[in-house]
């Protein structure tokens, strides 16, 4: 049965006035952010593959524009017009269209979809914010009559601390934390660091790092800065002499540096495939790391108030899986993430998201992070769900 | 039923026309305006059922994907670019031995810790995380950039559409990175430009196309089997 189609607007509205009322009953308040959004924002927080699945267009005055491919960013734009320090509490909830390019035309996948979602912005206490937003997703499902789904928890922050503590160059930790969003690249990279971690170079600076000071930064910049003014070469394409010059030095260490430890690489691997109940996954982690002399334990103990507090929220455990690698590929989220679920093909199954997305707020303009959790309930596949699909 | 003529595009201005009008008069099929002397219609002299329409070369690969005319004369990287599906609308029926240019990657000569389309995406993250925006790549290739960048794995950049003097960007200090193309490589080395070690996109020529979308009889499917077998033969 095709999302989107299959449902009526009446229902689909009910639906919606029930889930807003309810956040409203909870103190989010309900805002109406454009559709129309400067493509900008989207492109430069999260690159040039957004344009593949959003809809990009040029207006009269050559600006670009988008259809609002979620809410979040829209919220966030909300929230730093009225309070542009990004210093005080916020809670607001939506309901509205979103816009989304889908290749090949398939009928679940609809390219014009309603979502309604909740952003807590500002929260200081961390989990108990989660807690709230995760709960609250939970019981507006619950509250539309959906039965039998699954809650998948995952932690993007806990997953960083571990990197973090890993012990390995600092240059590895920034190169797989790059790359910590696309799991194929980071797996490819894995194998690489432990083979031979050098990065290609060009000639031109391979002959230079033969004769680099590596130990000194500063002379090494001004050796870079030498040649380029020898051989008349311009300082163009905004980095900077010191990024060069740093990528230059951590491709002369590498070639030095004895390959990442095949120990290591199971560590991350075995890491990476914890799943399960919450608690007893959290307790594998410990162990993990435990046995490999990494100290998680403040992380660790952050995820197990969160399970506490999900728990005082009334969010049943029985039905929540934790999973390791889970959230790695959703775009903005930074530390908790989870996912309602149901069983159906593929995306289809994925009823509401949501997590924390620290940074995001700074990347709009506010002056430092800003905490922020949210989450979307995709309220189609919902109403499809309750009518039928999940009976 | 003699019915709709066969439609065939030719580059209106530059070498690209030249080169044209030269190959269908080798051919034995001179090319004749019809109309006002800078009119952009025409004829093959002596010919009945073929209409020439003189157009850029950038158009002539839109029509030929949205099927307004049969077939035509431009060049391979426009094709290619033209669509998000990459020519799966236009069959090329051949290379025509001019126009030739290649379509590549092309960074700061002072990137001399970058060689290869891998390193990108590296310095992409980086750069965000200093500079808080993406590396902005200039080029008229939007989706030849696209495709080939999510080959090789390159996702944290952004494109600034460049309609011209695109070599000209990195130093202006609108884009960082551009996609353009280049015959001798003089005018990237003059801007201080390096193309990447695997940042060859395409090798493009000019080449006659056929459009799958337009609507074809059987007049016009000779006709262009004839025009496209003569020609081949003056090559």
């Amino acid at each position: 049965m095709p999302a989107g189609t299959a449902v009526s607007y009446e229902a689909l509205q009910a639906q919606a006035n029930a889930i807003t009322e309810l956040f409203q009953g909870r103190g989010y308040e309900l805002v109406a952010p454009a559709f129309l959004q400067p493509a900008g924002l989207f492109l430069d927080r999260m690159g040039e593959s957004i344009r593949g699945r959003t809809y990009v267009f040029t207006d009269l005055d050559g600006e670009e524009l988008c259809l609002r491919p979620d809410v979040t960013l829209p919220a966030c734009r909300v929230y730093l017009a009225r309070n542009p320090k990004g210093d005080k509490e916020a809670r607001f909830c939506y309901n509205g269209p979103v816009f989304r390019y889908q290749p090949g035309g398939d009928a679940a996948l609809p390219r014009e979809f309603r979502q309604a979602g909740i952003e807590y912005i500002g929260g200081a206490d961390r989990e108990r914010s989660e807690a709230e937003v995760t709960g609250l997703a939970v019981e507006a499902v619950r509250a539309a009559g959906l039965r039998d789904f699954k809650l998948r928890l995952g932690d993007l922050g806990l997953f960083e601390a571990f990197i973090e503590a890993l012990d390995i160059p600092g240059r590895w930790r920034l190169r797989l934390h790059n790359v910590f969003w696309r799991p194929p690249v980071f797996h490819d990279l894995l194998k690489k660091l432990a083979v031979s971690p050098a990065n290609s170079i060009s000639t031109a600076g391979a002959e230079l790092i033969a004769g680099l000071d590596l130990d000194n930064v500063d002379s090494a910049q001004a050796q870079v800065c030498a040649h380029l003014e020898r051989e008349g070469i311009p300082l163009d394409g905004a980095r900077t002499l010191s990024e060069i010059t740093a990528r230059l030095l951590d491709h002369a260490a590498d070639a030095m540096q004895p390959p990442l430890a095949g120990e290591s690489v199971r560590l991350i691997e075995s890491y990476l495939s914890v799943s399960g109940p919450p608690a007893a996954s959290l307790e594998r982690i410990a162990e993990l790391t435990r046995a490999a002399g990494l100290d998680l334990s403040a992380p660790l103990a952050n995820a197990h108030t969160r399970l506490d507090r999900l728990c005082e929220v009334e969010v049943d455990m029985a039905n929540v899986t934790f999973s390791a690698e889970f959230g790695r590929d959703l775009e903005y989220y930074t530390g908790h993430v989870f996912q309602i679920e149901i069983q159906a093909p593929g995306r289809t199954g994925q009823i509401a998201g949501g997590g924390r997305y620290d940074d995001l707020l700074k990347s709009l303009g506010a002056p430092g992070e800003v905490p922020a959790v949210g989450s979307a309930i995709h309220t189609e596949r919902l109403l499809n769900a309750v009518q039928g699909g999940a009976s | 039923m003699s019915g709709d003529p066969l439609l065939l595009a030719l580059p209106s201005k530059g070498r690209l026309m030249e080169r044209a009008g030269e190959l269908f008069e080798r051919a034995g099929m001179p090319i004749r305006k019809t109309g006002h002397e800078r009119g952009y219609r025409g004829e093959i002299t002596g010919r009945q059922g073929v209409e020439i329409a003189f157009l850029s070369a950038a158009e002539i690969a839109q029509q030929l994907n949205s099927g307004r005319i049969h077939a035509g004369i431009t060049g391979e990287d426009l094709i290619r670019d033209s669509g998000r599906d990459g020519a799966a609308r236009i069959e090329l029926v051949c290379p025509l031995g001019f126009g030739g240019a290649d379509v590549v990657v092309a960074v700061p000569e002072c990137w001399l810790d970058v060689s290869k389309m891998g390193d990108l995406e590296e310095v992409a993250a980086v750069f965000f995380r200093a500079h808080g925006r993406r590396l902005r790549v200039a080029t008229k290739y939007l989706n030849l950039t696209r495709r080939f960048f999510s080959e090789k794995g390159v996702t944290g950049y952004r494109i600034v559409e460049s309609l011209g003097a695109t070599e000209g960007t990195v130093a202006a200090g609108t884009a960082e990175i551009i996609v353009d193309i280049t015959s001798t490589g003089t005018t990237l080395k003059a801007n201080h430009l390096r193309v990447l070690d695997d940042g060859l996109i395409l090798k493009s020529q000019a080449v006659l196309a056929k459009s799958k979308t337009a609507i074809w009889s059987k007049n016009n499917r000779a006709g262009m089997e004839e025009i496209a077998s003569r020609l081949k033969a003056g090559l």
